[in-house]
């Protein structure tokens, strides 16, 4: 077996230590070693946005970073997204529109969609569509997963 | 006869399961986390068709971190029987023999062995370490392939069932069926115009984000525990305790959220392969599929070839229609081709009738249901055909299917008259949506029009509804929730109860926990589950009436019951203040319902879509598109048209871009979600829906189930856009760039009549 390295991170805004083999990836870190399951693996390669993660303010498919990357960064994963026991307005939203139907790759696209209102309030439909084109969802035809971040950048704008 | 009014159904009422959706604190198949847990690997066939001439796993069990290796050699080797899938009977062979291969191997993906180790990277490694000797032999990979006369033979021993009855006839042929009614000779020659037509559609997959997983225990008491992503918790517990040869009590599986299924959740792969690593080990042992995996080893739905021939008269009325159904069922029998038998001309009331279904052995995976099976196939078949004929005599295409539905009374050429259904009405809302009454302009567009039809099942289901003392109760059922149907199930209890939708808490439990409840599929979940809801929600209101009888010393027919309100003459209680006296009436109530419903109603749904295709690169963007369906009752509009919406787009990508592209020797060429394309948000419009609702006479609430007929039209509703957009009629799925460029450029192409994108 591979000699473990030492990693110091900070994960939803805390500090966590983990030890870790060089070849796993930031997704199996998170999931096996932190035990924040929220972040999904779908394909392991970096086409379905399941295990989409923020790092240094940039949004990532986690499967595809290794965990020793994280050493010195900070990382938002889908359980940092509410503050405390207050829902965040997308995962709100996400709820009133029926926005998710398995669940299965719900935490990534909130955390993808999380970032493009961050970085741009008043994001129009198309602006959406391509933002959240790097995650797949197999039930929703995405219909209502727009919506409801189309609700969250009107609320912005108002 | 009026609509009943309803307090709870027909709301949207927030899921119940949301909040831990959303945050990330669900728990599905892969986040299980046992003591001591180990992870397994499965080896995995790089052949198509080949002999297994020797397995050695001699360097594997050595190497350091691994725990155990098992093979089919592992597994009892108990007498062939029929088991009971969920959705069909199979040989118990062939459940065991996908699940670990045995003498031969079937297709790129069979399983050969499997590795329990402490961490997953050890055992990969470690797997590829198993030397296994194959004699490759020749493949067969599409059904008119398989069929040939000097075709490689998949299983030895197959002999095929004709029109049902048993036969000495060797080959790759399963089954062959045939349905007839009237003279189809006599309609044809009633008919002023005859299209016929040959179709093929690729293999395709269901998609679902997560891959099958599955984690064991065999514990020390015998009993093997399970915790696993499935669409029907008691299959698995069936299935392994049928392949381990156990008594299914001592078989526990514990359904955790899952991750899509679409059908595809149905079969068993993982499940006994780590009960039996666990036995080796005495640990708990968890196995997680690749994405490569789940395209080369779970089953997709299968790919298809088919000719349709359908007359009618130059008013419309079609005189007879015909179809050869040839369909791949993947490496074992079950192709999925009865249920398109039963659907292909569902949707009209026709005189002269046949169709001949083929199940076809091929070496591709097992295939397994996706959503409607079958019926997408044969529709894209049958609604070009119809459109093709629609556009030759002149007629509107919807008016053409409105002059040919398909009404209460109707004989399917399969057998069952349909009761009350609502396609009529679909084709109605369909003419009058704002969607069809909105003139398409600008070149290179069209529009095309299609119906579908899905049966749905029944199929038994349990629940029990236990009251809180605070005036809520507990609502605990059997069927996974896929897309919602916590919530679906519970508003049908809280609308008998006369209490909010927020007021029952519904738990999805595992096998020991509930009686028996089929799988999460045939769009029965909350037409089936939803009516043991209402039964154990009724079995509740009896009791409580006794309990308000009780306390007001009356008789309990007095009692009269409604909104939430007990009354007997001037007195009234609230079923919160009822709640809250149990205690000193009697003790707990807790009410049951167990059914096993008789009253499916079948659902129509037809597409509109609105297509652009590029001239130049042949690429085919959806400009606009609507699903039309009828539900029966919708229970909670926001999941139907969730289910219309993700049904149709799934439907998208089946029409323009899914298809496994197989290499000569039946390696898929493209599996990866990269190269798998599913559609994304890009490539989308808003999807518009339209419930219709002709209430099912056979359920309490007229449920009829909404998962499945949505996706049936859609590609034929796309295939006939692309031919009024670009002249050309194409005949296979997918109906990619290069696929539409090679029509356009085809001598009678008509790759002239589109308009150059920069003139």
């Amino acid at each position: 077996m591979q000699r473990k390295v030492h990693v110091r991170t900070t994960i939803n805004n805390q500090a966590v230590e983990f030890l870790c083999e060089p070849r796993q990836s930031l997704l199996e870190c998170l999931r096996d070693i932190v035990g924040l399951t929220g972040t999904k693996e779908g394909c392991n390669d970096g086409n379905c946005g399941s295990c989409t993660v923020v790092l240094d303010d940039r949004i990532v498919t986690s499967c595809l970073v290794l965990g020793v990357e994280a050493e010195g960064r900070k990382i938002t994963t889908i359980e940092g997204i509410a503050a405390g026991n207050q829902l965040h307005r997308l995962q709100q939203a996400f709820l009133t529109n029926a926005a998710l139907q398995c669940g299965i790759c719900t935490p990534g696209f909130i955390v993808a969609a999380k970032a493009l209102l961050d970085s741009e309030p008043n994001p129009d439909e198309e602006r959406i569509r391509l933002w959240l084109a790097g995650n797949l969802c197999r039930c929703t035809g995405y219909d209502k997963i727009v919506r409801a971040v189309s609700e969250c950048a009107r609320e912005a704008k108002a | 006869m009026s609509m009943p009014t309803y307090k709870v159904i027909g709301t949207r009422p927030v899921r119940h399961d949301g909040a831990d959706k959303v945050t990330g604190r669900a728990i599905y198949g892969a986040d299980v986390q046992l003591a001591g847990m180990l992870h397994g690997y499965v080896l995995r066939s790089p052949h198509a068709h080949a002999r297994i001439l020797r397995i050695d796993t001699g360097k594997a069990q050595a190497f350091p971190g691994v725990m155990a290796v098992v093979t089919a050699d592992d597994f009892p080797r108990t007498p062939d029987r029929i088991v009971d899938l969920g959705e069909g009977e199979t040989p118990l062979s062939c459940v065991r023999g996908n699940m670990l291969a045995r003498g031969k191997v079937l297709y790129r993906g069979h399983a050969i062995a499997a590795v329990a180790a402490v961490n997953m990277h050890v055992a990969e490694e470690a797997a590829s370490l198993i030397e296994v000797d194959y004699e490759p032999l020749a493949c067969a990979l599409t059904a008119p392939d398989a069929m040939r006369a000097d075709a490689p033979v998949i299983h030895g021993s197959l002999r095929m069932k004709e029109l049902g009855a048993p036969t000495d006839t060797p080959g790759n042929v399963a089954e062959h069926f045939r349905h007839v009614k009237g003279d189809i000779e006599k309609g044809f020659a009633e008919a002023d115009l005859i299209v016929e037509r040959e179709f093929d559609t690729a293999t395709v997959h269901q998609g679902y984000i997560e891959p099958q997983n599955a984690t064991a225990l065999w514990n020390n008491d015998g009993r093997v525990l399970i915790w696993c992503s499935t669409q029907g918790a008691f299959v698995v517990r069936d299935v392994t305790a049928c392949v381990l040869d156990l008594p299914v009590s001592q078989v526990k599986v514990t359904p955790t959220e899952i991750g899509g299924g679409f059908g595809g959740k149905i079969p068993v792969y993982l499940e006994p392969v780590a009960a039996m690593l666990s036995k080796k080990t005495g640990r708990p042992v968890k196995i997680v599929m690749s994405r490569k995996d789940v395209f080369e080893a779970t089953g997709p739905t299968p790919g298809s070839h088919m000719k349709v021939k359908i007359g009618a008269r130059k008013d419309g009325r079609i005189t007879a229609a015909q179809a050869y159904l040839a369909f791949e069922a993947g490496a074992y029998p079950g192709a999925m081709v009865g249920p398109a038998g039963m659907t292909v001309f569902a949707a009209y009331d026709l005189e002269h009738v046949t169709i001949d279904g083929y199940d076809v052995v091929v070496n591709k995976p097992s295939t397994a249901a996706y959503r409607a099976p079958g019926a997408p196939n044969a529709a894209f078949a049958t609604e070009s055909v119809v459109d093709e004929l629609a556009q030759k005599l002149g007629i509107d295409p919807i008016e053409f299917r409105l002059k040919n539905a398909a009404k209460e009374g109707t004989r399917r050429a399969d057998g069952p008259k349909f009761r009350k259904i609502g396609c009529v009405e679909v084709l109605e809302a369909m003419k009058n949506s704002p969607h069809y009454k909105t003139p398409l302009q600008g070149p290179n567009r069209g529009r095309g029009v299609a119906l579908g039809f899905w049966f749905n099942v029944g199929l038994p289901s349990s629940c029990t509804i236990s009251v809180n003392s605070d005036g809520t109760v507990n609502l605990v059922e059997g069927s996974t929730d896929i897309g919602g149907t916590r919530t679906s199930i519970a508003m049908q209890a809280a609308e008998v109860l006369g209490i909010a939708a927020e007021a029952v808490q519904p738990t999805v439990v595992d096998t020991d926990s509930v009686g028996f409840t089929a799988v999460t599929g045939g769009s029965r979940t909350t037409f089936a589950t939803g009516w043991a809801a209402y039964e154990a929600a009724q079995d509740v209101m009896r009791q409580l009436k006794e309990r308000a009888a009780k306390l007001w010393e009356t008789e309990a027919a007095g009692v009269e019951a409604a909104g939430g309100v007990f009354r007997s003459g001037d007195r009234s209680m609230s079923f919160a203040e009822l709640a809250a006296r149990l205690g000193e009436t009697g003790g707990p109530v807790v009410g049951r319902g167990a059914v096993n419903p008789r009253g499916v109603g079948g659902s129509f749904a037809g597409s509109i879509a609105d297509v652009e295709v590029d001239p130049e690169t042949g690429k085919t963007t959806i400009l606009r598109f609507t699903c039309v369906q009828d539900a029966g009752k919708a229970i909670h509009p926001s999941y139907v048209e969730g289910q219309m919406q993700g049904g149709s787009v799934q439907g998208i990508g089946w029409a323009l871009n899914e298809e496994y592209w197989m290499s000569e020797q039946g390696a898929m060429m493209n599996s990866s979600l990269l190269d798998y394309r599913m559609p994304t948000s890009l490539d989308l419009p808003m999807i518009e829906t339209c419930i219709v609702e002709v209430p099912n006479p056979g359920h309490p609430f007229g449920v009829r189930g909404v998962g499945e007929a949505n996706i049936v039209p859609p590609a034929a509703a796309v295939a006939n856009a692309v031919c009024h957009a670009a002249g050309v009629r194409l005949f296979r799925l997918p109906m990619n760039p290069p696929a539409i460029m090679e029509a356009l450029w085809k001598p009678g192409g008509k790759s002239s009549q589109l308009v150059p994108r920069n003139p």
